[in-house]
């Protein structure tokens, strides 16, 4: 059975789920704990990623800096990643000094069609030397062929593997195995697949993505993610061996790193809550939730609501600012009083 | 109407920006574009301006330097990196010059802001689409609010509107609005995202700017920024404020909507539209001074 390569954003997606407030002491401990069962790539940061600490998708209780340097010195042997968006990460500003830090595996993202912006920040890392993935978010937004191309972009520039992200939550087996086997078929670099739990679909996702030829796994402890989460990494990690997949792992360690997550630093175990559900069939990026509900509290606007009109609009991941314009357009238009949603 | 005598530019770039702005000079009563200069006589850009009769050249800097005489305003529509390059040749040249890319060599120039403060100068920069959409408020904030601590904007723009060079600076727009953030509202720190929509039917450029102050003052800044729109719309026609100033979760936020005027690209490219109309506002301030202040008064942009 083929080598799955299982990456872990733990800390980076997770922070999504506590307003980006994960401290330097969770940080420290989920890395020592992951890095013992034998993580091959353990991603740090902001939500969003590198130097998205801001008003628009919240603010980070520590810096980049401080998180980095603090997971560097706890990952003794697995590697350090980041997720980076250009738009809001700059290379002279935030990527150069984290390559200084120690930074193993830059993961760099954008939004599906428009992997034109990644070449500079990849073909930076690769001047550096380091290890450089493309990352297509939000892919439910794009056919196949489509997705190809911008992948094969994403290669053209220097990227050594492509991950396909279900930011949404909204695909099902099918959706994800046609646009993996499209892309092993068309690239000459190795293809992965990112999933969230909105409509329970993480794992069977995963593993549709695998049978199609993906040999690049996310997986967070417990699926502590944004929205309804993401595939849990402890229940992939034991799929995967009953499988007869190879990952490196140790089952026991990654379950009581996981237990450790659960004590230390989720405060609330994702679930598959309502608005999750409509968040995965509205199709909008899994980091909104917390923002809608929020919002949607302060305009007394149904968040359901809110969900349905930003996937018609074709919101995508960074443009959380619109959450208020439509929270705001739905409580002027609406003609009679509705009941409060909180 | 009598005919004065019209100011010859060039435009240099002929891709989405440099073909948008030819089609906006054509209608100036101050500016005439006597060059239009690009890299290759395929382009779209290039075509079009052949199309309307306008001189056109594949040589890029050289053709402008090589037509030495002509022109006395240069628009440099190309991208931060050929700016540095371009600059120091147009300045021997004795050009005037006006930077669309976000370079920053010049003085930052926006011109509901400090645009008499900028005629003096050989080299302005327009900032970014981004910048010129929200300093002028920006501005007003810093003026308003006391103990200002913190300015983000985020900035959507359609996926259509943004041409290979708008997306290979990405990270020198951020750098330019940022400066010009501090610059003019004098916050101590400030941050800029720069979102691509690829949605259709395409997204209005819209621009939310987020401010953190102390104690709030929404009455005095709602006043100003009023007063600051009509200013804007009188060169930027499609500028409006689409939603407060609010504060919402401890955020002071204006939202602001910028449709163009559909000239090269639909008017979904408020971005391209309100750098382009800032620069021409500042060009034709420029051809005023020097060719007929006494009328000066007069003219308003439609």
């Amino acid at each position: 059975m083929p080598k799955i390569l299982i990456s872990d954003p733990t800390l980076r997606d997770g922070n999504h789920a506590v307003q980006h407030q994960l401290t330097l002491e969770q940080v420290a401990g989920y890395c020592a704990a992951a890095d013992a069962a034998g993580v091959p790539i353990i991603e740090v940061g902001h939500g969003n990623g590198l130097a998205a600490s801001s008003l628009q998708v919240g603010e980070s209780s520590v810096t980049d800096r401080e998180m980095l340097v603090t997971a560097r010195k706890n990952l003794p042997h697995s590697k350090l990643g980041i997720h980076v968006m250009p738009g809001f990460a700059t290379i002279p500003r935030d990527l150069a000094p984290a390559i200084d830090i120690g930074v193993d595996v830059i993961r760099v993202a954008c939004h599906c069609s428009e992997a034109d912006i990644t070449q500079r920040h990849i073909g930076y890392v690769r001047e550096r030397g380091r290890q450089v993935f493309g990352v297509l978010m939000m892919t439910h937004m794009l056919d196949k062929d489509r997705l190809a191309e911008e992948a094969q972009k994403m290669e053209s520039y220097g990227a050594e593997a492509i991950m396909i992200m279900d930011s949404a939550g909204a695909f099902l087996p099918p959706d994800v195995s046609t646009r993996i086997d499209t892309l092993v078929r068309i690239l000459h670099i190795p293809v992965g697949f990112h999933a969230h739990n909105n409509l329970g679909m993480a794992v069977a996702n995963s593993i549709a993505a695998l049978e199609s030829g993906a040999t690049i796994l996310d997986g967070t402890a417990r699926g502590f993610g944004a929205g309804a989460g993401n595939t849990q990494l402890e229940l992939l990690v034991a799929v995967l061996h009953k499988m007869g997949y190879e990952t490196g792992i140790d089952l026991y360690k990654i379950l009581d790193a996981a237990d450790l997550a659960e004590k230390n630093m989720i405060p609330v175990i994702p679930t598959i809550k309502s608005i999750s559900i409509v968040s995965g069939m509205a199709g909008v990026f899994s980091g909104f939730a917390k923002h809608v509900q929020r919002i949607s509290a302060q305009f007394k606007v149904d968040p359901r609501d809110v969900f349905f009109e930003l996937g018609r609009r074709g919101i995508v991941a960074g443009q959380e600012d619109l959450i208020i314009e439509v929270a705001n357009q739905l409580s002027t238009r609406r003609a009679a009083p509705v009941a409060e949603v909180v | 109407m009598t005919r004065r005598k019209m100011v010859p530019v060039a435009i240099l770039g002929s891709g989405n920006i440099g073909t948008d702005l030819l089609l906006k000079i054509q209608r100036s009563p101050w500016l005439e574009c006597k060059l239009f200069v690009g890299r290759n006589l395929s382009s779209p850009g290039l075509a079009k301006a052949s199309s309307l009769g306008v001189p056109i050249s594949s040589n890029s800097i050289d053709g402008i330097l090589q037509d030495a005489s002509d022109c006395e305003i240069v628009f440099d529509a190309t991208s931060a990196r050929d700016h540095l390059r371009h600059w120091p040749l147009l300045q021997k040249a004795g050009k005037r010059v006006i930077d669309l890319t976000p370079a920053k060599v010049g003085k930052m120039c926006i011109p509901a802001v400090n645009l008499e403060e900028c005629l003096a100068e050989q080299n302005v920069n327009m900032v970014t689409c981004g910048g010129q959409a929200s300093v002028p408020l920006i501005h007003l904030i810093g003026k308003t609010q006391k103990d200002l601590e913190y300015v983000e904007i985020v900035s959507s723009i359609s996926s259509r509107s943004a041409g290979p060079a708008t997306r290979i600076n990405i990270d020198e727009y951020i750098a330019t609005t940022e400066s010009a953030i501090s610059l003019f509202s004098g916050a101590p720190r400030a941050k800029v995202i720069l979102i691509l929509n690829p949605a259709s039917p395409c997204i209005d450029m819209q621009t939310t700017i987020f401010a953190k102050v102390p104690d709030p003052r929404i009455e005095p800044l709602a006043l100003a920024m009023e007063k600051m729109v009509a200013t804007i719309r009188s060169y930027v026609p499609g500028y409006e404020i689409i939603l407060g100033p609010i504060v919402e979760n401890g955020r002071l936020v204006v939202m602001v909507r910028v449709q163009g005027m559909g000239d090269y690209l639909p008017k979904y490219a408020g971005n391209l539209d309100i750098i382009n109309c800032a620069a021409i506002a500042y060009a034709e301030a420029c051809a005023m001074k020097s060719v007929d202040v006494a009328s000066a008064q007069e003219v308003t942009r439609a």
